[in-house]
């Protein structure tokens, strides 16, 4: 950095050791995006006890490559009378959320692009702009089937946001910062020298279980994917998209799942803590490559569940956002005011 | 130039154009969309002036919530564009009278020596560690508690309010029961009938046994 520093001036180095970190998270993001497409075939693969692709490279490795190299030899349609810009625009506005939210993601306590207090509320602001790009995409289509897979996926997104921004209060209240870093060091003190079970995820059981599946809701994921019904919809709001613009659609929700799983170990499974106690040595040191373990973890349930659930029904889903998952963070918010001010609090 | 001063600028062009186009736009989701711009690069604004928690939650709430709602409404309105814009000319005397008279106002308000804008100075510094989240919390919970607290009774009758409106009862609502869905046994919705494949007809088969004989 010194170097850039004093090779293009104080303010261009700045910049330029800036852009080369943000390289340093996109790059592995969109790497991780494509093995993760393939991850999904394989998983579900041998789930259904089929083999998955296993054609392209060793142990079909190279799937991912050759499936992007199609889509970006691929024509990109305009459907007639569509509102071209907004055709066009809206595969960006649905990825630049998902890859935004990054810039305050912290990997290691010091190993994060911009450690900014206000991190928490800073997600949950960029990530609620995502569902723009699936109304834009839905509208600017001007097809009745696209616009009603938006209708729903959006309808969806906006609900499920509510449950999870009432899970997410739950984990400031016991960790009283909305810094990311702090959320995570907090959960380092505690039952058993900071292990397994200090972290959030036990005293606030039924928030972990809410987020974990607003999340996969949030996403547009099986089996909350009514956005994509095949039987009923056709493809849900990206049916008008061919070639590049559809796989920018699906980068944004592959993304999407890497980003919650990452949200996820965050605050509510220890970060980049050892699951094992801090005594245990070199099994007990902490580092980024628990913070990975534990997206895969998060990530495998995700493909886990589209493998195992049949799709939900669309008043169930909203159901189940507004009358169950609400009241529950509600009530457990209430319970957490009362458990922190008793004496049996853990949190003090 | 400083790096702040580019990105002042950069963001004031875009959000003057994007207000002006939220009126002048032929299409209401058009117009919808740039005042979403619009709000985004006012929160860009407040960054600058390091007021990051007012910028999230103006993101956070207008642009992440209340227009999604608007653009919900105006995308499902089946608006005739061209019929919208009839009479345009007609109302246009009664419309340019109030737009004079605001901007009237506004110069006579921002030329007056009262407002004293020349005299108006930067906020006292910051410093680096400041935590703004902290501080607007420790200002809304001890000095402001009242009239914090009484926004909030405000905005739960509102809610209140708003969901007893809806709440009537309708006669075409197809509400369904889960719990009884739930409930259902197969002997609710499906009645067996024992029925025979082939009709005992023992007197014909009877008639054969005797022929063959």
């Amino acid at each position: 950095m010194e170097l850039l520093q004093n090779l293009l001036g104080t303010e261009a180095g700045l910049a330029v050791w800036t852009l080369l970190k943000i390289l340093a998270i996109v790059a592995p993001l969109m790497i991780g995006v494509a093995y993760l497409t393939l991850a999904e075939r394989k998983v579900i693969g041998y789930m259904q006890i089929r083999i998955g692709p296993n054609r392209v490279g060793p142990k079909g490795l190279l799937q991912p490559m050759a499936d992007g190299l199609k889509l970006l030899l691929k024509e990109i349609i305009l459907p007639t009378r569509s509102s071209k810009g907004l055709f066009l625009i809206a595969p960006v506005l649905s990825i630049m959320p998902a890859l935004a939210a990054w810039a305050v993601i912290p990997f290691t306590d010091s190993l994060v692009l911009a450690n900014i207090d206000a991190s928490l509320l800073f997600i949950m602001a960029i990530t609620s702009m995502g569902v723009y790009g699936v109304i834009v995409a839905g509208w600017a289509g001007n097809s009745k089937y696209s616009f009603l897979g938006a209708l729903r996926s959006s309808a969806q997104i906006v609900s499920y946001e509510i449950s999870m921004g009432f899970a997410l209060v739950g984990v400031l209240m016991v960790s009283g910062s909305l810094n990311l870093v702090d959320i995570v060091n907090q959960q380092g003190h505690g039952i058993g020298g900071g292990s397994a079970l200090s972290w959030n995820w036990l005293p606030l059981f039924p928030l972990f279980l809410v987020y974990l599946i607003s999340g996969v809701a949030e996403t547009n994921r099986a089996p909350f994917d009514v956005a994509e019904g095949e039987s009923e919809i056709v493809a849900g709001f990206h049916v008008e998209y061919s070639g590049m613009a559809f796989a920018v659609f699906f980068l944004a929700e592959y993304a999407n799942m890497i980003l919650v799983s990452a949200l996820t170990a965050i605050m509510f499974m220890g970060g980049w803590l050892s699951p094992f106690p801090a005594s245990w040595g070199a099994l007990g040191a902490s580092g980024v490559i628990w913070l990975l373990v534990k997206m895969s973890l998060v990530l495998f349930m995700f493909l886990w569940f589209r493998a195992t659930f049949p799709r939900y029904r669309y008043d169930q889903i909203m159901r189940l956002g507004w009358k169950i998952f609400i009241p529950l963070s509600l009530v457990w918010v209430l319970v957490l005011g009362a458990w922190m001010m008793s004496p049996l609090s853990l949190w003090n | 130039m400083s790096f702040q001063a580019v990105v002042f600028y950069v963001l004031s062009l875009v959000l003057i154009v994007a207000a002006f186009r939220v009126v002048t736009a032929k299409n209401p989701v058009h117009a919808a969309l740039y005042l979403v711009l619009a709000f985004f690069t006012a929160s860009g604004h407040w960054l600058l002036l390091q007021a990051e928690f007012l910028a999230i939650a103006l993101v956070l709430v207008y642009v992440g919530a209340v227009m999604v709602l608007f653009l919900f409404v105006v995308m499902m309105l089946d608006i005739n564009i061209e019929k919208l814009r009839e009479g345009f000319w007609q109302h246009f005397p009664l419309a340019g009278t109030v737009a004079l008279v605001m901007v009237a106002e506004m110069v006579l308000i921002l030329s007056s020596p009262e407002a004293n804008l020349a005299g108006f100075q930067a906020g006292p510094a910051v410093a680096a560690d400041a935590s703004n989240v902290r501080e607007l919390g420790r200002q809304l919970y001890t000095v402001y508690l009242l009239p914090f607290e009484a926004a909030a009774v405000v905005l739960l009758v509102a809610m209140v309010a708003a969901i007893g409106i809806t709440m009537r009862k309708r006669a075409d609502s197809k509400y369904i029961n889960p719990a009884e869905q739930v409930r259902v046994r197969r002997n609710d919705r499906v009645r067996m009938v024992q029925v025979q494949a082939v009709k005992p007809e023992a007197d014909s088969a009877s008639d054969i046994n005797e022929q063959q004989a």
